[in-house]
Formats: C-alpha cells, sequence, structure tokens
C-alpha cells in the first residue's frame, strides 16, 4: 500500500476505458487530480462524464486501465497477469477518502437534516451519538442549515437538500469530493446557494472533482477544465486555456450551443 | 320459520371468545412468521446468483399457484412420513406463514425496487456494510411504501385461517360450524362467523391506516 505524499495526485486514472456491452463509452482516459485542486468536468450530453465519475467512485466498473485513489487501486486486485474484483472491504477501504453528490441529491426521506449527516457516523465511524450530533451540527452549520437540523428532506427546498447531500459528503471527512451536476435538478433562484457552498469548500483547499453545465462556474472556480465528448478527452487546460485559448471545433460547437442557450437578449 | 335466535350465541359465547383468541393468535403468529420468511425470500429473490434466485422463485410460484388448503395437508398428514410432527395449532401457524411468505416476498421486493437506487449508492460509497444499508435505508423505506399491500396481505392472511378448521385448530369457523351443526343454528353461527371475520378485517385495516398516517408524514416527495 502506497502512502502519498503531499504532492501525489489524490485522484490518478491511467488509459482507463469503460464500455458497456459493446458499446464503448469512455476511451483511454488520462486524468491527474491534485490535492486542493478542483477539476470541472464539461461536455455535451452523452458524451460518459458521469460514467467517469462514477468509475472513479467504482459505483461503474472500468473495463481497463486503472484508476488509483491516494495511490490505491479501487475496485480491483492485479496479480501478475490476473485482475480480480476487490471485496466488499477493500473497496470500502480506498473508498474512504471519497465523497460523493449527486444531481438528485438522495438523501434518506426517512431521516432528518441531521440524521442524514451523523448516520454515517454512527454506523461506520462508530462516534457515539452525542459527539455524532455536534459533528453533524458542525457541518450542518457550515453549508449554512444547523436551524434545519431537524426538518425531513421532504420539508427542504432543493436547494437546501443540495446542501445537506453536502454536508452528508463531508460527514466522513473524504479527501476528495465527486459532484455530478449538483445544480442541475434545481430552480434556477436555487442554484446560487449550492454553488457558493461549493466555492466555500474550493477556498478551504477542498479537493473536487465536478461534472457541471455551469461555465460561470467553471471558469471561475476550476483550476483544470477538461472538455469530454463521445467518451474521449479533447482538451484538458486552465480555464483560460479552455475558454480563450484556440478550440478543437467540438468544443466550438459545444460553447456555442450553451450561449445561445443561455442568452436571453439578442 | 325459525327467529333469529341470540341465546344459542349467548350460551355459547366463552367457547365462541376461545376461538376468536385462537384465531387472532393465528393469525398473528402466522402474519409474523411469514414476514420473517418473505423478508429472507426477498433478499433470495434479488440475489444477483442465480443459484439462490432460481430456487427461490420456483418456491415462490409453487405456493403462490398451489391452494393453501392442499399445503396445509401435505405438512399436516405427509409431515410425519419425512419426520415432522406437528399439533394442529402447530401445522396451521407454520403452513400459512409458509403460504403468506410468498406474497410478502413479492410484496417486500417491490417496496425495495421503488426506493432510488441513487440512496444506496450513497450509503456504499460512505462505507455502510450491506447489513447496515438493509436495516437502515431499505428495510424502514420498504416497510412504508407496502404498508397499504401489507393490510392486504394481512386480511387474507386472516380469513385463511378458516382453513385450520379442517385439520381440527378450534378457531372460529371450527367452533361456530360446531355448534351449528349441534343446534341447527346455522343461520345464527354463520352470521356471526362472517360478522368476527368482519371485525378482524376492519380492525387491521385501521391498523394499517393509522400506521400509514404516521410513518408517511416524512415521505412524502
Ligand atoms: N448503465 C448503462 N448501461 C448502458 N449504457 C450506459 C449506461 N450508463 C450510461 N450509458 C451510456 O454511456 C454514454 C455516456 O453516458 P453518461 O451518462 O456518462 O453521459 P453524460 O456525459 O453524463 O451525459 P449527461 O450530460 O446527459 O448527464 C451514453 O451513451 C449512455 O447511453
Ligand atoms: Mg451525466
Amino acid at each position: 500500500m502506497n502512502k502519498s505524499s503531499a504532492n501525489e495526485p489524490i485522484v490518478q486514472v491511467q488509459n482507463m476505458n469503460k464500455s458497456f456491452g459493446e458499446n464503448q463509452v469512455l476511451k483511454n482516459i488520462n486524468l491527474n487530480v491534485h490535492p486542493s485542486e478542483v477539476m470541472c468536468l464539461i461536455g455535451p450530453s452523452g458524451s460518459g462524464k458521469s460514467t467517469l465519475l462514477r468509475c472513479i467512485a467504482f459505483l461503474e466498473q472500468y473495463t481497463g486501465g486503472t484508476v488509483l485513489i491516494e495511490g490505491d487501486l479501487i475496485g480491483y486486485n492485479d496479480n501478475a497477469d490476473q485482475r480480480k474484483l476487490a471485496s466488499t472491504k477493500e473497496l470500502n477501504r480506498v473508498r474512504r477518502n471519497m465523497g460523493m453528490v449527486f444531481q438528485q441529491f438522495n438523501l434518506w426521506p426517512h431521516m432528518t437534516a441531521l440524521g442524514n449527516v451523523t448516520e454515517a457516523l454512527v454506523r461506520v465511524k462508530k462516534l457515539n451519538r452525542k459527539h455524532a450530533n455536534e459533528k453533524g451540527l458542525a457541518l450542518l452549520n457550515k453549508v449554512g442549515l444547523s436551524e434545519r437540523a431537524n426538518h425531513y428532506p421532504a420539508q427542504l427546498s432543493g436547494g437546501q437538500q443540495q446542501r445537506v447531500a453536502i454536508a452528508r459528503a463531508l460527514a466522513m471527512e473524504p479527501s476528495v469530493l465527486l459532484f455530478d451536476e449538483p445544480t442541475s435538478a434545481l430552480d434556477p433562484e436555487l442554484v446560487g446557494e449550492v454553488l457558493q457552498v461549493m466555492k466555500d469548500l474550493a477556498n478551504d483547499g477542498m479537493t473536487m472533482i465536478v461534472v457541471t453545465h455551469e461555465m460561470g462556474f467553471a471558469a471561475q472556480v476550476a483550476d483544470t477544465v477538461v472538455f469530454l465528448d463521445q467518451g474521449e478527452i479533447l482538451l484538458k487546460g486552465s480555464p483560460k486555456d479552455v475558454f480563450q485559448g484556440p478550440k478543437p471545433p467540438r468544443l466550438q460547437q459545444f460553447l456555442q450551443n450553451y450561449m445561445d442557450r443561455n442568452a436571453f437578449w439578442e | 320459520m325459525m327467529a333469529f335466535d341470540v341465546k344459542v350465541i349467548i350460551d355459547h359465547l366463552p367457547q365462541i371468545l376461545d376461538g376468536f383468541v385462537t384465531t387472532v393468535w393465528c393469525t398473528v403468529w402466522a402474519c409474523a412468521l411469514g414476514m420473517v420468511l418473505g423478508l429472507i425470500v426477498a433478499c433470495g429473490l434479488m440475489s444477483k446468483a442465480r443459484i439462490f434466485r432460481y430456487p427461490i422463485r420456483f418456491y415462490v410460484e409453487v405456493i403462490r399457484s398451489t391452494p393453501f388448503l392442499i399445503q396445509l395437508f401435505l405438512l399436516y398428514y405427509g409431515g410425519p412420513s419425512i419426520g415432522i410432527y406437528l399439533d394442529p395449532i402447530q401445522a396451521g401457524i407454520i403452513g400459512l406463514a409458509i403460504y403468506g411468505s410468498a406474497y410478502y416476498a413479492e410484496l417486500f421486493r417491490a417496496g425495495f425496487n421503488a426506493i432510488p437506487e441513487g440512496q444506496l449508492e450513497v450509503a456504499n460509497i460512505m462505507g455502510f456494510s450491506t447489513t447496515n444499508i438493509l436495516w437502515r435505508i431499505q428495510i424502514p423505506q420498504m416497510m412504508v411504501l407496502i404498508v397499504p399491500g401489507l393490510v392486504n396481505t394481512t386480511i387474507i392472511l386472516g380469513k385463511e385461517t378458516a382453513v385450520l378448521s379442517i385439520v381440527t385448530v378450534p378457531e372460529l369457523t371450527f367452533v361456530l360450524t360446531g355448534i351449528g351443526s349441534q343446534t341447527y343454528a346455522y343461520a345464527e353461527t354463520l352470521t356471526v362467523l362472517a360478522l368476527a371475520y368482519l371485525i378482524l378485517a376492519e380492525s387491521t385495516s385501521r391498523l394499517g391506516s393509522w400506521a400509514e398516517k404516521r410513518l408517511s408524514k416524512y415521505m412524502e416527495r
């Protein structure tokens, strides 16, 4: 097992492929995400952004290459010439460093906001209830929701639910947070509050991989922007490089479509 | 024409109450055991391993497509030939539990499937054990989602206890039909019998609505 040093990437994706049956949806993906880096994945619908994120979390089994989380291979055990699925226990050990936030929030509806945040602290980290509640309240406070601790998800707005989901993901003190279009299911007026929480996290030095259609967020907050198209990384660079530098035609077209969609004034 | 003779009922009231208690007792035990068994069967039905899934699917199909009466006969009269000796009440409760398990299992499976996959993915990423996911996230939601179906199945199983009279379990049907044939007060005993089942079904359904109201308050989406 490798001990990660300060500058080793937290996430390393090397020559990674993913097929669903005959359909290859990710082709030879290479990525490094370093501590405190914010990486935004952009690209047209169906380009494989979610699949890439899900392979990194091993919610999907990648079909070739490697994904290393803090130096540890996720999901598989590689021997001389054979690759075997890792046991749940091994998988959990590697995943311990990871949190994920989904488009659909996926809060547990039968638990309060505080219950959602503390559940892993009690069941996985085995903290006692009192200690877990203190920690949970601090996390809810961080996303501006300590007053809503005893509300059930159904009693919260979409923006509030997503902020609870972020607090829940933070509970396990992950070294990297994955976001899959965290604001796409929200009413426009609620997008800002979630993006603000994500900006705060970025400023605190959280390592994040964010699939997003919010180009403003990518331009403002990302250290690296990755443009994915038909399962391939077409361009990777600083926001300035990607948004202002020379562009491959597919990116040009993607950004043009985005501008057209978001233009409200001709 | 003989008038409706309430006296027959009053005279046999202690016996009838005993029968009522036995019916409730059998229903409660059969349902409880049936739910436990049904939960295990549901887990088997959802298993990724065919070696579990196929035989359990077969079990469910067999139970659902044969009459309960025949299953009960097999257990009670056929059991001794493979070394299973049960008294009538035991055979009745176990038989009904097995019968119910197939229906409960289908219900549980539907309930489990109604829980969005993403909720379980979050738990997986956070390192929850399979047992914790089942007991803390899946079962509490599944139970709320299926309350109406649960009430239905429980009412049906409650009525099926009448079949236990055939293997001489002294439950309501056994007692009241017995009184009926001794006293020839068929109308009276059968009316009371029907009323008793009606009361049982109605109470189950009230209990279900109450539970549903309490539980689903926080589950609206
Ligand atoms: N479970 C699956 N089984 C089969 N094919 C899948 C599965 N999940 C995704 N795909 C396919 O993989 C491709 C990439 O899908 P993916 O969801 O990763 O795209 P995306 O970039 O996230 O798109 P969007 O912006 O619409 O969310 C699509 O062609 C999709 O049909
Ligand atoms: Mg997607």
